[in-house]
């Protein structure tokens, strides 16, 4: 789908900053709100924008269980469909978050959320490595989130200017 | 003790009014919550990788002095980056010089071209610094008003009203500092024709010239026959978001940049040599982090100037720059007292428009140069000034 350079605006400004009222964004583009909210439906029925979230920091949150684990695998892929129908199968899991097909030393990419390690390696012996196509893996579990998706999750954001100047 | 010596300081400088900026800078810097639209810099801190790379020079050892008008390396980019961006060909050799800051720029620009009684014609509202290196530099400064009435812009009438036999230079911003004006080619061409007609230099100060929103830029020294009479001006900090490094850098043709840089070198030497080693990196790879800011700029500048209309605060759409310019007639106080009240009483720092020139009157500078959370929260309070008046 092509994009206007106003839906274009729209859907980066949402990128950033979903909760954004629809007056503000026509203000920043300079357009009526109508229009912007008119774009937005368009862009929403067309699943250019696909869903709102939010950017949580889980470990702000007193003993909230939750580990991520980002797992390479090598897989056979299948004549016919390659590698999407293992994809597949793996992505319907609901422990899954992210599958990617890579280039490189191994073809999926997994990012994978448990409650413990315990889970995340029951999941990757019992679930994953039995599966047929699968040849290996390997699992890193993430320690610290730096920076996700663009965001800096303990941003400095002091204004270090001087209050007035020329 | 002498009580009859009653000052070390020269009589030219004692009668150099102090900038107007300064007290509201002593006002605001005491006062706790305050939402600053008076700062006149760029939000943005320099980009990684440009700090990288200076961080990096200074590990590498790079702490000496560079050639007097600064890396070769350095001038061959800026000579580059006239070129494909502004459409004016220099010479790295001979033609651009690196200054600390545009400020140092047309410091030794009106240094070198002004003889005693020499006149420079000053365009208001500008930036406060013009009049005063003129005066510093034994010339006459001689101010013109710019209009609201013609949305800022010089009237070329205006000019030729107060050209003289003394008449040098021309000292020409655009887009303005505070008014966010931006001259197009047309307006500059009958600029240019006075310039031509009456012999005169234009300083071209184009700081501002990466941050412009509707029309695309025009440089002085683009017109045709003016490059040889054109000190142009520019540097890092606004574009690149680039202010504390102190970096600008100024062309001109070989006779008069030999001059400048006889002043360059005795007053300064050379400019920062780690700040020089980050604008490399910042004019070879820097052009994306521009796109962006630009972009960021003119949502904002859209928000802010449809926002203070619709507080019956009435600004045109600054071409360029980060400040929005609205007027504050409405309320019957003068642009000091508004911006007094508004921060005293809200907490809301603006810059009365009367300290950049006499037509600022009745205006104030809000620069946009903020989060749009501070832009919304600032709007909020100046309307509920307002309605308080």
């Amino acid at each position: 789908m092509k994009l206007t350079k106003n839906e274009l605006e729209i859907v980066e400004i949402l990128e950033k900053e979903a909760r954004i009222k629809t007056e503000d964004i026509a203000k920043m583009i300079g357009i009526s709100v109508e229009e912007t909210e008119q774009s937005i439906k368009k862009l929403e029925y067309n699943k250019v924008i696909v869903r709102y979230i939010s950017l949580i920091d889980w470990t702000k949150i007193e003993d909230h269980p939750g580990v991520r684990a980002m797992i390479d695998v090598k897989v056979t892929p299948k004549r016919g469909v390659g590698f999407d129908d293992i994809a597949e199968r793996i992505y319907r899991f609901d422990e899954v978050s992210s599958v990617y097909l890579m280039s490189g030393t191994y073809d999926l990419s997994i990012i994978i959320e448990g409650k413990s390690m315990n889970e995340v390696a029951n999941f990757v012996s019992r679930k994953l490595s039995i599966l047929d196509s699968v040849i290996s893996t390997t699992t890193h579990f993430i320690l610290k989130k730096y920076k996700h998706d663009g965001i800096i999750f303990e941003p400095d954001n002091k204004d270090k200017r001087i209050v007035v100047s020329p | 003790m002498n009580s009859t010596k009653s000052t070390y300081v020269s009589k030219m400088v004692s009668e150099l009014k102090p900038s107007g900026i300064r007290k509201f800078f002593d006002l605001a810097a005491g006062m706790d919550g305050v939402i600053s639209l008076g700062v006149g810099e760029p939000d943005f801190v320099t980009s990684w990788h440009v700090r990288e790379a200076a961080i990096a020079s200074l590990e590498q050892g790079y702490t000496s002095y560079t050639a007097n008008a600064g890396l070769l390396e350095l001038r061959e980019e800026i000579a580059n980056y006239m070129k494909t961006q502004f459409k004016v060909e220099y010479s790295p050799d001979t033609e651009i010089i690196v200054t600390v800051g545009a400020s140092s720029a047309i410091d030794i620009a009106m240094r070198t071209i002004l003889d005693p009684g020499d006149e420079v014609i000053v365009i208001e509202p500008c930036f406060v610094s013009y009049t005063p290196m003129v005066t510093l530099a034994g010339g006459v400064a001689v101010t013109v008003q710019a209009l609201k009435e013609n949305d800022f812009k010089i009237q070329p009438s205006q000019l030729e009203a107060v050209i003289t036999a003394k008449t040098k230079a021309i000292m020409l911003c655009s887009p303005n500092n505070p008014t966010g004006t931006m001259l197009n080619t047309e307006e500059l061409q009958a600029i240019a024709d006075l310039a031509i007609e009456y012999d005169l230099l234009i300083i071209a100060d184009e700081i501002y010239a990466e941050l412009v929103y509707d029309e695309e830029y025009t440089s002085m020294a683009a017109i045709e026959g003016m490059q040889e009479r054109t000190i142009l001006v520019s540097g890092f900090s606004k574009g690149f978001a680039m202010t504390g490094w102190r970096l600008g850098f100024v062309c001109a043709p070989p006779e008069i940049s030999e001059a400048m840089l006889k002043i360059h070198q005795y007053a300064l030497m050379c400019a920062s040599t780690t700040a020089q080693y980050g604008a490399i990196e910042a004019l070879r790879n820097g052009r994306p982090d521009v796109d962006e800011m630009v972009k960021s700029y003119r949502r904002r500048r859209n928000y802010i100037v449809q926002s203070l209309n619709e507080i019956g605060l009435t600004c045109h759409a600054p071409g360029g720059a980060f400040y929005a310019f609205p007027s504050i007639e409405s309320t019957g106080l003068t642009s000091q007292e508004f911006a007094e009240q508004l921060l005293l009483k809200e907490g809301v720092a603006v810059v009365p428009g009367d300290v950049f020139g006499e037509s600022g009157e009745g205006h104030i500078r809000c620069s946009y140069a903020s989060s749009l959370e501070q832009l919304q929260e600032a709007v909020k309070r100046m309307k509920y000034f307002i309605d308080s008046l």
